[in-house]
């Protein structure tokens, strides 16, 4: 058989080609975890939280949270009813060791745990220049630590604060929604810890999860829905306040 | 082929280009990782790799497997619904190790532990049960009177 320099020039790219695609190799399977079944966020009950700061030691000790930075913090707001676009907010230590005590006075109080919304439409994920953090396809955003240069855009296009530059690791770092965990049917450490049940984890492509009863029957928000992040973090008693 | 008679330069600079387009194939191919795109514009491995990293917080299902009694104890009362290791800490250690007495945690000190969420503050949601501890136990650690795992005074008193 006669090969032309012609025919071989268009033949080498094609099998180049061809070749790419059979190392590709198949997908990965996990045990018993499919992706696709899951579409992860999180209830956050404001009237039930006390402000212990139990859920913000436990993430802090399940992944090794350096000191300093948060995955999830606590924050209390004191607003006075004249004046609700200036509420005072304090998270000593994002809330780790609990707050100072209140006394009672003509303004009102009530915590706010926050964290990584995992966000649907997420700004942090759109502005990353080397596809490092994505939306999974379970719904949770993740980092990929090897893949992350640092440069931190993402940190400042995240409207909730979540993200931070690890100061050893020097990669992006966040709430993971203890993806370790939920993989293995556990819940996140934050609701593990939570003594009154104002954290839970929630599955919204799980018919059977008691969300969807609780979404249809209570005034649940998103914190700053007018930037239409598509955030999964779902608020029950949210006050106008809150930032 | 006389169309072709002087374009042997041209076919000289086009296999050039060829040759440059399949040099970026071979490097593309060892650059890129596998899993790459396997989902979208990410490394679709990274997600077995971060789901791989250890549990310490061992659930609370995982306790009550061996210590049905406290279980049994705590339904009864006020504390049902805090889970285990929200009082007693990370125990994933204890609970997958071959010899759990050797891991066991230490007693939790109730001096900290009751007044973290107990301790009343005008924060706190009304309904939350809320003392102030100097007044209420007079320096006495709270364990004398209440049982941690069912805290109501009409649970039987001291442990």
């Amino acid at each position: 058989m006669n090969i032309s320099r012609r025919q071989i020039l268009i033949l080498l790219p094609a099998a180049a080609v061809a070749w790419k695609s059979v190392l590709a190799g198949t997908p990965e399977t996990a045990s018993n975890y499919t992706m696709s079944d899951h579409w992860w966020g999180m209830l956050i009950d404001i009237p039930k939280c006390i402000g212990c700061g139990n859920c913000v030691r436990a993430c802090a000790m399940e992944n090794d949270v350096p000191d300093g930075h948060f995955r999830t913090w606590v924050e209390r707001y004191h607003v006075s009813d004249e004046d609700m676009t200036n509420p005072e907010v304090i998270s000593p230590d994002g809330g780790k060791e609990g707050f100072p005590v209140a006394e009672e006075d003509s303004k009102k109080y009530f915590f706010v745990p926050k964290m990584c919304n995992h966000c649907a439409d997420s700004p942090c994920t759109q502005v990353c220049p080397v596809g490092a953090t994505f939306v999974a396809p379970d719904g949770v955003v993740l980092v990929d630590p090897k893949y992350c240069l640092g440069c931190a855009y993402c940190v400042q296009a995240c409207p909730y604060g979540c993200r931070y530059i690890h100061p050893v690791k020097e990669v992006a770092d966040k709430c993971t929604l203890c993806y370790h965990r939920i993989t293995k049917g556990l819940t996140t450490a934050c609701c593990e810890s939570c003594p009154t049940g104002a954290r839970q984890l929630v599955d919204l492509k799980d018919p059977k999860d008691p969300i969807h009863e609780f979404l249809k029957t209570h005034p649940v928000q998103v914190l700053k829905p007018q930037m239409a992040t598509g955030a999964k973090a779902f608020y029950n008693g949210l006050d106008g306040s809150v930032r | 082929m006389s169309v072709f008679k002087d374009a042997g330069h041209l076919f000289r600079f086009a296999g050039l280009f060829v040759l440059a387009f399949l040099l970026f194939l071979v490097i593309r191919h060892f650059v890129v990782p596998p899993s790459f795109g396997q989902y979208g514009h990410y490394r679709g491995a990274a997600m077995g790799e971060i789901a791989a990293r250890p549990v310490k917080f061992a659930g609370h299902e995982t306790c009550e497997a061996c210590h049905s009694d406290v279980a049994d104890a705590k339904k009864a009362g006020k504390h049902a619904h805090v889970n285990c290791e929200a009082c007693h800490g990370p125990q994933e250690k204890h609970a997958t190790s071959d010899d759990p007495s050797a891991t066991k945690p230490p007693l939790p000190d109730s001096a900290v532990l009751c007044v973290r969420c107990h301790t009343a503050s005008a924060a706190k949601p009304k309904g939350f049960p809320q003392v102030n501890p100097a007044e209420h136990s007079n320096g006495m650690p709270c364990d004398t009177c209440h049982k941690p795992h069912n805290p109501g005074m009409d649970a039987g008193g001291p442990k």
